[in-house]
């Protein structure tokens, strides 16, 4: 048995919600059973990306995954693998193409193609024990910068290693840091945006979750070169768990002396507060997000003036998201060259995208950027699920676009994605495959626009509502083939004439699902047909009597309990319930279920 | 001292005063006392709000505002237990609709609403960030994923 051994248990939300919890106290009691104790270290960590397999465990140095642990499978594995070094092949991954166990976590290609930057502690440390970072050359880079540097040479080493702004704008972080530098002022401020909305990113709540002190360093770095004194950090209540690691992380930092007055004996002072958001979209829109900050209903205002000359409180302030912030440290301990190799000519560094919807593999991966999307979707996603047809790849959130098969190839940095009607935006990346309506998804974040639009401006505030009443005429089948014009002209209309982001890019999704799935909304205006069998009002669910072999599944599985039955007369399902679920249709061994 | 008299105080308010002396010397100190008072009553009813008018000086309109603008506060209580379905894109596309129908079928409410006896309070939420086992739902923070709707009944009978 290997001396000092670790057991790495991903304690992250996904993994939590798989079962992880119990599985560290099981895991703690069956080491203290066994003797193990003195050579053995179990450690909750943050999320180790791999949520499709969770709960997932590491034994490490060998450097093993186990995935979909359960309580019973503990005694097993410490017997086994803890004490005696034999894998239990039955928890290892299967490698996609070869369908042999991987017993190495860096062989398996959902890792393998990843190059983890900023994910580099995320599922290795506990995040709850500052130790744990600086045992990793955690702030090193802010002792780098109190000791050695000035804040010019700071921003300078920024600008040159090309970082750009992970929330979605993509706006070059050094530059952003010189204007708030230059603008003078007895008090500025600099704000973490970690109000992470978009649905279907959590990368940012990874990395509070499972390395805050990366997102304290580089606002401890940021704020000196800067001049700051007071910083932020907005994180949505959504996310209770990120708050929590974050607010030990601070409290930590303070008692060793990295966060407060004259740190380390530098004479720079810097205090971090975390203020939890209220649960809306718009706030992580800049200006939105300082009106919430200070207490008010959060409504962007008109820039200039940018918050950089007035933010705050009337106040200089800077703000950059989780993933920007968490980058800093690395940048200044490695150098601007070293950062600058990863990537494309404009767009540097690593980007983490939260790969999710019917993909093989969902869960975070960290790429360089230029990496193409077939890479990410097959290659380190392995694929779509259940062998079904790859049909589009949602990137960007409600301010992205759709993108078609034809465009795999197409290299993810800022510019690309922009040009092709999408946006990196904060990186959420949602497959979707045959069975998935391309007019359903328009409407869908359409809707979730209008929801979110914050009122102010009329052509957000009423002509998303209007897109998404056209959009919903048309997933009913009362859509007309002129509808498709005026949806353009009002999507355009929007674009040019919204206040803010969230106005400015929620057409977005609808544009380049019109633009690469047009057939689709033809298809529903005038064949009344949902080509992929999503949109409830053009389908219905009925059994074949002859077919039926009165099992009486259907009806024991039917949610809605509409289909009546028995041993001697076929099943049949009342039309005026049905819930259009289509679980009969998954039930019935068969095959007397029809959808048309 | 009488102990008398402390017994006909509430023991909420107490609560809530000791929040608002808490944020008194902080700037923009209305979302965390909004918060921290949810969490004391449930909800934020009226008197709670006049009396937080009335101790920080804010207009009663403003505070208004707020509460209504954010989807985090609520104006009415909430049932035993809280159900946030997830909508966001990657339940969408894995059938996150039809683990809602199958809850307002079977708690006969829709979203916003509380059931009768109080048991539960439904929620749509935007997402949860556990995209990764979508569909998902939270009851009292709580993660199920991975979920289908012949599973929902099963679900909602631990929650008393």
């Amino acid at each position: 048995m290997a001396e000092n051994q670790k057991i790495l248990v991903c304690a992250g939300t996904g993994c939590a919600s798989s079962g992880a919890l119990p599985i560290i106290d099981i895991l703690k009691e069956e080491i203290k059973r066994q003797g193990l104790e003195e050579t053995v270290t179990i450690v909750g960590t943050g999320c180790q990306g791999f949520c499709e397999k969770g709960p997932t465990i590491v034994i490490e140095p060998q450097h093993v995954l186990y995935t979909r642990v359960q309580g019973e499978d503990i005694a097993e594995i410490v017997a086994s693998d803890v004490m005696k070094g034999e894998r239990v092949e039955r928890l290892l991954l299967l490698d996609t193409e070869t369908q042999k166990p991987v017993t190495k976590m860096s062989d398996i290609r959902f890792f393998a193609k990843q190059h983890r930057i900023v994910l580099k502690n995320c599922g290795v440390i506990d995040p709850q024990r500052i130790q744990d970072y600086t045992a990793r050359d955690g702030y090193k880079a802010l002792e780098k910068v109190l000791k050695e540097m000035k804040p010019n040479e700071v921003i300078e080493e920024v600008k040159k290693s090309g970082l750009r702004g992970r929330g979605g704008a993509g706006f070059p972080t050094g530059l952003k840091w010189s204007f708030c530098q230059q603008t003078p002022s007895d008090k500025k401020y600099i704000i973490c945006n970690a109000d992470e909305g978009d649905p279907g990113a959590f990368m940012d709540r990874s990395v509070l979750e499972g390395d805050p002190h990366s997102v304290i360093e580089g606002m401890l770095i940021g704020a000196f070169a800067m001049g700051v004194d007071e910083g932020y950090v907005y994180c949505r209540a959504e996310y209770p768990l990120a708050i929590k690691h974050l607010s030990i992380a601070i409290k930590q930092a303070e008692e060793a002396g990295f966060l407060g007055d004259n740190i380390l004996n530098s004479g720079f002072n810097f205090r971090l507060k975390v203020f939890a958001g209220a649960g809306a979209f718009v706030c992580g829109e800049e200006t939105a997000l300082m009106a919430s900050i200070e207490g008010k209903r959060g409504m962007p205002r008109v820039r200039p003036p940018f918050p950089a000359v007035s933010g705050l409180w009337g106040k200089p302030t800077n703000i950059n998201n989780v993933e920007t912030w968490s980058n800093i440290p690395h940048i200044i301990r490695h150098g601007a060259e070293w950062y600058a190799q990863f990537g494309t000519e404009k767009s540097k560094g690593t980007k983490i995208f939260a790969l999710t919807g019917k993909v093989n593999n969902t869960g975070l991966v960290e790429v360089p950027m230029g990496t193409t999307l077939r890479e990410i979707i097959f290659d380190i996603g392995g694929g779509i699920q259940n062998g079904k047809a790859f049909k589009a790849v949602q990137i960007g959130g409600p301010s992205g676009g759709c993108l078609p098969e034809n465009m795999l190839d197409l290299s993810v940095d800022y510019e690309t994605l922009t040009n092709a009607g999408a946006m990196v935006g904060s990186g959420g990346l949602v497959i979707m495959d045959e069975t998935t309506c391309m007019v359903d998804i328009a409407r869908f974040f359409v809707n979730f626009s209008q929801k979110e639009s914050c009122g102010k401006c009329t052509p957000c505030r009423e002509g998303n509502k209007r897109m998404y009443d056209i959009l919903d005429k048309i997933t009913k089948g009362e859509g007309k083939i002129e509808d498709l014009d005026t949806l353009e002209n009002l999507a355009l209309t929007i674009k040019e004439t919204s206040l803010c982001g969230l106005g400015q890019n929620a057409p977005n999704p609808v544009l380049a699902t019109l633009k690469y799935f047009r057939h689709e909304f033809e298809a529903h205006i005038l064949e009344h047909k949902c080509p992929a069998h999503v949109c409830s009002a053009l389908l219905s669910y009925a059994i074949d009597a002859d077919k039926c072999k009165k099992c009486g599944l259907c009806a024991k599985n039917c949610p809605a309990n509409c289909i009546k039955g028995d041993k001697n007369t076929p099943y049949v399902i009342n039309q005026d319930e049905c819930i259009k679920c289509g679980t009969c249709l998954d039930k019935c061994k068969f095959g007397a279920v029809t959808r048309s | 001292m009488c102990t008398a008299c402390e017994d006909l105080v509430d023991p909420k308010e107490i609560k809530l005063d000791e929040i608002i002396a808490k944020y008194q010397n902080e700037k923009g100190p209305l979302i965390p006392i909004l918060q921290e008072a949810q969490e004391v009553y449930g909800y934020l009813p009226a008197h709670v709000l006049k009396h937080i008018s009335k101790a920080t000086r804010i207009p009663l309109s403003r505070i208004y505002g707020v509460v209504t603008f954010y989807a985090q506060f609520r104006l009415t209580p909430v049932g035993r237990n809280l159900i946030n379905v997830c909508m966001g894109t990657a339940c969408h596309v894995r059938g996150g609709a039809k683990v809602l129908e199958t809850l307002e079928k079977e708690l006969k409410i829709k979203d916003g609403a509380t059931t009768e006896d109080g048991r539960f309070t439904l929620e749509i939420v935007a997402c949860i960030g556990a995209c990764g086992l979508a569909p998902v739902i939270s009851i009292n923070n709580e993660v199920h994923g991975r979920l289908l709707p012949e599973k929902i009944a099963g679900i909602l009978a631990k929650y008393e």
